[in-house]
């Protein structure tokens, strides 16, 4: 089981690192939405650094939902999903390798950029933590709820914009509580009640989102 | 033992095929036959567990695989329409990926050995993109060389686009694995007859109802 979960895991980085447009489309994507709101908005220090966590947040959670079309649809195209699903591994194991990899490929590099990308709002060193902690609780978050719409919508025409539809909305609270952190902390209030939240976000999701994902791909398939 | 009974299977509106049963035994062969369209790929999905039938259920050893699952899954080698190789992987690496997922552990140097026996000697590091559709398919095959100890294969037109001799070789491998004890189900349209010692044939065409 776990010799699957690393060769799951391996094979998707694999693949990402041997197409790398794939990678940087995301996160060049992301800078690029992030960098606009200062050219945009004007350079009025004081609302940046207002608007700061709240424009990365959006700009991550847009990011992270580009990349997730993908998950499963060139295994489904090749005809390497039948394979997982007829695997000696249980689906539901296989399904947490592949959102592990996808947000080893498509979250981590957000999460590792953003400190860069906050200077441009005058974010200040202390905030930069809560930012960059928010978004590595938050990102996996991400991936775990949209592999779910990933599953339903495979297959589909149209899969991309029934997709935002579905994922959106149960994006909202990771997005709210994610942004709410460096404001609660930049209010005097400490950031650790959002991140504690966001936590349990991400034990519940990492907790039942690769079933549910297992089930709808079962759904999707047949 | 695989059982299959009184399975009807419906894709749309249309029934493909109804109240079919057989049962395969250790050292059997079977040939799914029929015309395009008749369901041929329905029924092995339906033998893998990938769909469930409209009726009936499909039995391994007497009990129903739906129930089985990843126990029976362990046990199955399907080898499907698509080849289920990765363009951007090397062709070693392809058939290692498939045999873990199979739940074989599976050494590279197996996998190039058993690339090699399917002709494809050479290859082994190549990207699967600069293959051809012919070294592809040996190579989404290459697992059956690996998978002598997996007591059941289900082969969806495994000689597509195969030559001669490859289609000679991976016979020879379906008649030893069948020698063996095992069971396999195939489908296909070259006439040729694999010589084993039991031959089972269905015909979809005159089987539907």
């Amino acid at each position: 089981m776990l010799a699957t979960l690393r060769c799951v895991i391996y094979r998707d980085v694999l693949l990402a690192v041997r197409r790398r447009s794939d990678v940087f489309t995301v996160v060049l994507f992301f800078v690029i939405v992030v960098s606009l709101f200062p050219l945009g908005v004007g350079a009025e220090p004081a609302l940046l650094r207002a608007i700061a966590p709240g424009v990365i947040w959006v700009a991550a959670l847009l990011s992270s939902m580009l990349a997730l079309q993908r998950m499963f649809s060139s295994d489904h195209l090749d005809g390497t999903l039948e394979q997982m699903l007829l695997s000696a591994t249980p689906l539901g194991v296989i399904v947490a390798a592949k959102i592990g990899a996808h947000w080893l490929i498509s979250g981590l590099p957000l999460v590792l950029i953003a400190p860069v990308l906050a200077l441009q709002f005058d974010l200040s060193q202390d905030y930069l933590d809560i930012l960059v902690l928010s978004l590595l609780l938050g990102t996996p978050v991400l991936s775990l709820i949209g592999a779910i719409g990933a599953a339903l919508t495979l297959g589909l025409r149209g899969g991309g914009a029934l997709l935002s539809l579905l994922i959106l909305p149960l994006y909202m609270p990771v997005l709210i509580i994610g942004a709410g952190a460096v404001e609660s902390a930049a209010a005097g209030l400490g950031a650790l009640a959002h991140l504690s939240l966001l936590g349990g976000f991400l034990v519940i999701a990492a907790a039942f989102a690769p079933w549910a994902t297992a089930v709808a791909l079962r759904i999707s398939i047949e | 033992m695989l059982e299959a009974i009184d399975i009807e299977c419906v894709r749309g509106a249309r029934t493909l095929f109804a109240g079919l049963s057989y049962a395969l035994r250790g050292g059997q062969l079977l040939r799914i036959a029929g015309a395009n369209g008749s369901g041929k790929t329905s029924l092995l999905r339906i033998v893998c567990g990938l769909h469930a039938p409209a009726r009936g259920e499909v039995r391994w050893l007497g009990e129903p695989i739906l129930r089985m699952r990843e126990e029976f899954w362990r046990q199955l080698v399907y080898v499907g329409h698509s080849n289920a190789v990765k363009d951007d992987l090397t062709a070693a690496e392809n058939v290692m990926v498939t045999c873990t997922l199979a739940g074989l552990t599976v050494a590279r140097e197996d996998a190039c050995a058993a690339l090699r026996k399917l002709g494809l000697a050479g290859c082994e590091m190549l990207p699967a993109r600069v293959l051809s559709q012919g070294q592809r398919r040996r190579v989404a095959l290459a697992r059956l060389a690996l998978s002598q100890a997996i007591p059941l294969w289900v082969l969806d037109e495994p000689f597509t686009a195969l030559d001669a001799n490859a289609v000679k070789y991976v016979q020879e491998l379906m008649v030893e694995h069948v020698a063996r004890g095992s069971m396999a189900v195939y489908t296909t349209h070259h006439e040729a007859q694999i010589v084993a010692a039991e031959s089972l044939r269905i015909d979809l065409d005159t089987a539907v109802n």
